[in-house]
């Protein structure tokens, strides 16, 4: 009971300096509503990002020509591509945490329909290749496994292509011509949209591998190898069984380095959250910054409350009070300031952060745990900036305090 | 038995170079039930002894029992315990809480008691205002109150917490004869009904209203007798309130 009425005399000693307890508790919204905010805004940012990297493909592994090395001098990545369909035929037979394989060659041409042109990026793929990440066909087909043994001079178009080159129109079925060869449309993949990186994943033509390699390529060069993990949980086993299959077509020795690269989804993931975990530090800054000065405001305006009111002080401890009631009290009304503060910083945090996410069309995460966190941190400032006003009023002399004007 | 005994009290101020005896060997006893009062020239050192007697100050030398208890021994919390349990003390000049209304002020000393739990403080701290003659104004603040209803007020907050003592130092300096006619006649109810009460004035016609006069010079008593033609205040049923509308008069 007597904390209770504790709570309602510092409550009433609050809202009878309401101004002065606003602008004291400026700091510590300011500070909270600021970090509240940035953090739904970050963590919805990177959710967004997963979101289209997981576009990419499912449990995607890519595996690039890595440098080579010539008689102890090593070029940089890529210097030589290494790649060969051997590997791929390697992989796809020997590895058994892969579920698809497939190589990917890369021609550039220009593209010609009718009297329309566009130059775009085309990729020799195989069968599996929309497996592995995630195209869907629109419209058609996608090659069949003949396609591929005859090397037929077959296309499937991406939706930007489609409208470059057949605005309003159903291309399937009509021919194209990819520098001098003439290739059939028999299919168009589903719009898929940016990248993570912000590349148009639909601006590309697929033909089958074994065109691109022997009909416009140099017969060997595979450019990239894609594949996909059976599941999740797979991948790093994956990855390792790809590497130990490219290490043994390529003859690598036990001291060799390996002349390619392979990377997963989740370690691009991971490129692409450290600048928000970088974020997330830089505002945990600001956070314990602004709570610091919001701290020394409280801790301000209580000693400016001790001092005006330490007439009152004395009466109570004449009249019995212990000094660790008067310090209780103060210390209480020092925690109500700040964790009020941090109340209506939270509240504020939340709607800067909807009304930031609705304009800038990106999601916005609240977490629950954070907020309570730093509620607990503000009432912690609390007593920790108001333990010595709340020290001084309890020291005070009864006889002193009641003579002071 | 006494209620009060002091033995050779001394509190010396040093201000500045100069050392004040403020009081310079008090011995006094006090018998239970009495009723005090304690004249002097200004200065003669009765706040002082005031502030002794309500452990709000300890003296430099000497032995001061409380009800039996040598209150030099005990710590700061046994000491507001007792200013909160065994004594009620009125201020020189009301010391209410501003901005707080009369019923919340009597409340004050409730909500610091530690002893036994008041079941119901409010009722309590209403009979208190009752008692004195105020409950009409028990939410009125201190400053839309008289002098004498403040001081009132302040006996209430003294009476509430049924003190064994109640100390008041100069209850009645600025009121008005009709006024300290009324607070002296509650001062003797609450003295008969077994309070013990020890006051301070400067005015002798105060001082006989009470039973017992001790007289202060220079922190010395110098005269220490009983009343022998007490005067009785009247009572305060028949006096009207100042500013009540609802009064007779
Ligand atoms: N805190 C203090 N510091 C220094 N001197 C003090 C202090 N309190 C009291 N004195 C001195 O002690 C002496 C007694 O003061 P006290 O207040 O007890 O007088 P008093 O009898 O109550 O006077 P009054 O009738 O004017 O209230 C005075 O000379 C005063 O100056
Ligand atoms: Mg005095």
């Amino acid at each position: 009971m007597k904390f209770r009425q504790f709570i309602i005399l510092a409550l009433r000693n609050i809202l009878r300096n309401r101004m002065r307890s606003l602008l004291t508790m400026l700091g510590i919204i300011i500070g909270l509503a600021s970090v509240i905010s940035l953090i739904a805004l970050g963590k919805g940012s990177q959710a967004d990002i997963e979101e289209k990297i997981s576009t990419l493909g499912t449990n995607l592994i890519m595996v690039k020509p890595g440098s080579t090395q010539t008689h102890g001098v090593r070029g940089g990545a890529g210097t030589r591509s290494c790649l060969t369909m051997e590997d791929v035929t390697a992989i796809s037979r020997l590895a058994r945490k892969v579920l698809h394989v497939s190589p990917l060659i890369r021609v550039s041409g220009q593209v010609i329909a009718g009297n329309a042109n566009w130059n775009t990026s085309i990729e020799g793929v195989d069968i599996t290749y929309p497996m592995i990440r995630n195209y869907e066909i629109a419209q058609g087909a996608f090659f069949t496994p003949r396609d591929m043994k005859v090397k037929a001079k077959v296309a499937v178009l991406g939706q930007t292509v489609v409208d470059e080159l057949f605005p309003g129109l159903n291309p399937v079925g009509t021919r194209i011509r990819i520098g001098a060869i003439p290739f059939d449309v028999i299919g168009v993949l589903a719009e898929k949209g940016q990248s993570a990186m912000g590349n148009d994943q639909d601006d590309l033509i697929f033909v089958p591998s074994t065109t691109a390699l022997y009909r416009m390529g140099d017969g060997e060069t595979v450019h990239d190898i894609m594949a996909s993990a059976v599941s999740k949980s797979a991948i790093d086993q994956a990855q390792d069984e790809i590497a130990a299959i490219l290490r043994s077509t390529h003859g690598l020795g036990a001291d060799d380095e390996d002349d390619f690269e392979i990377r997963n989804q989740t370690e691009i993931v991971s490129t692409a959250t450290q600048v928000t975990t970088t974020l997330t530090l830089l505002l945990s800054a600001v956070a314990g910054v602004s709570l610091l000065v919001g701290g020394i405001g409280v801790m301000n305006i209580m000693l400016v409350s001790v001092t005006e009111r330490t007439r009152e002080i004395g009466i109570l401890i004449a009249i019995g009070a212990r000094s660790s009631d008067i310090l209780v009290q103060f210390l209480i009304e020092a925690v109500i300031l700040s964790l009020s503060g941090g109340v209506i910083g939270i509240l504020a945090g939340v709607g800067i952060a909807l009304g930031l996410g609705a304009a800038m069309d990106t999601q916005v995460i609240f977490e629950p745990f954070t907020m309570l966190l730093s509620v607990g941190f503000t009432a912690i400032v609390g007593i920790f900036f108001g333990y010595y006003p709340a020290k001084k009023a309890s020291m005070l002399n009864a006889i002193d305090a009641m003579r002071y004007e | 038995m006494k209620i009060i005994q002091l033995k050779d009290i001394t509190k010396i101020f040093h201000l500045g170079g100069e050392t004040v005896r403020a009081l310079d060997g008090i011995t006094l006893d006090v018998p239970q039930k009495d009723f005090l009062a304690i004249i002097g020239t200004s200065g003669s050192g009765k706040s002082t002894l005031m502030n002794i007697l309500g452990c709000l100050d300890t003296p430099d030398q000497g032995e001061y029992l409380l009800e039996g208890v040598p209150v030099n021994q005990l710590n700061k919390n046994a000491l507001a315990d007792i200013r909160n349990q065994r004594i009620g003390f009125v201020f020189q000049g009301f010391n209410l809480l501003s901005r707080t209304t009369a019923l919340e002020n009597v409340l004050l000393p409730l909500m610091y008691r530690r002893d036994h739990r008041i079941a119901h403080p409010r009722e309590k701290a209403e009979k208190a205002l009752e008692m004195v003659g105020l409950k009409e104004r028990m939410h009125h603040e201190p400053n839309q109150l008289s002098g004498g209803q403040q001081q009132r007020v302040a006996i209430a907050r003294a009476l509430v917490t049924d003190p064994a003592i109640i100390l008041a130092d100069e209850p009645t300096g600025n009121l008005d004869s009709r006024t300290t006619e009324e607070i002296l006649a509650l001062f003797q109810q609450l003295n008969d009904d077994g309070i013990t009460i020890v006051l301070v004035t400067h005015e002798m016609n105060v001082a006989e209203h009470t039973k017992h006069v001790v007289e202060m010079r220079d922190g010395r008593i110098i005269n220490n007798y009983q009343v022998s033609l007490r005067r009785f205040a009247q009572q305060k049923q028949t006096v009207p309130i100042p500013g009540n509308p609802q009064s007779p008069l």
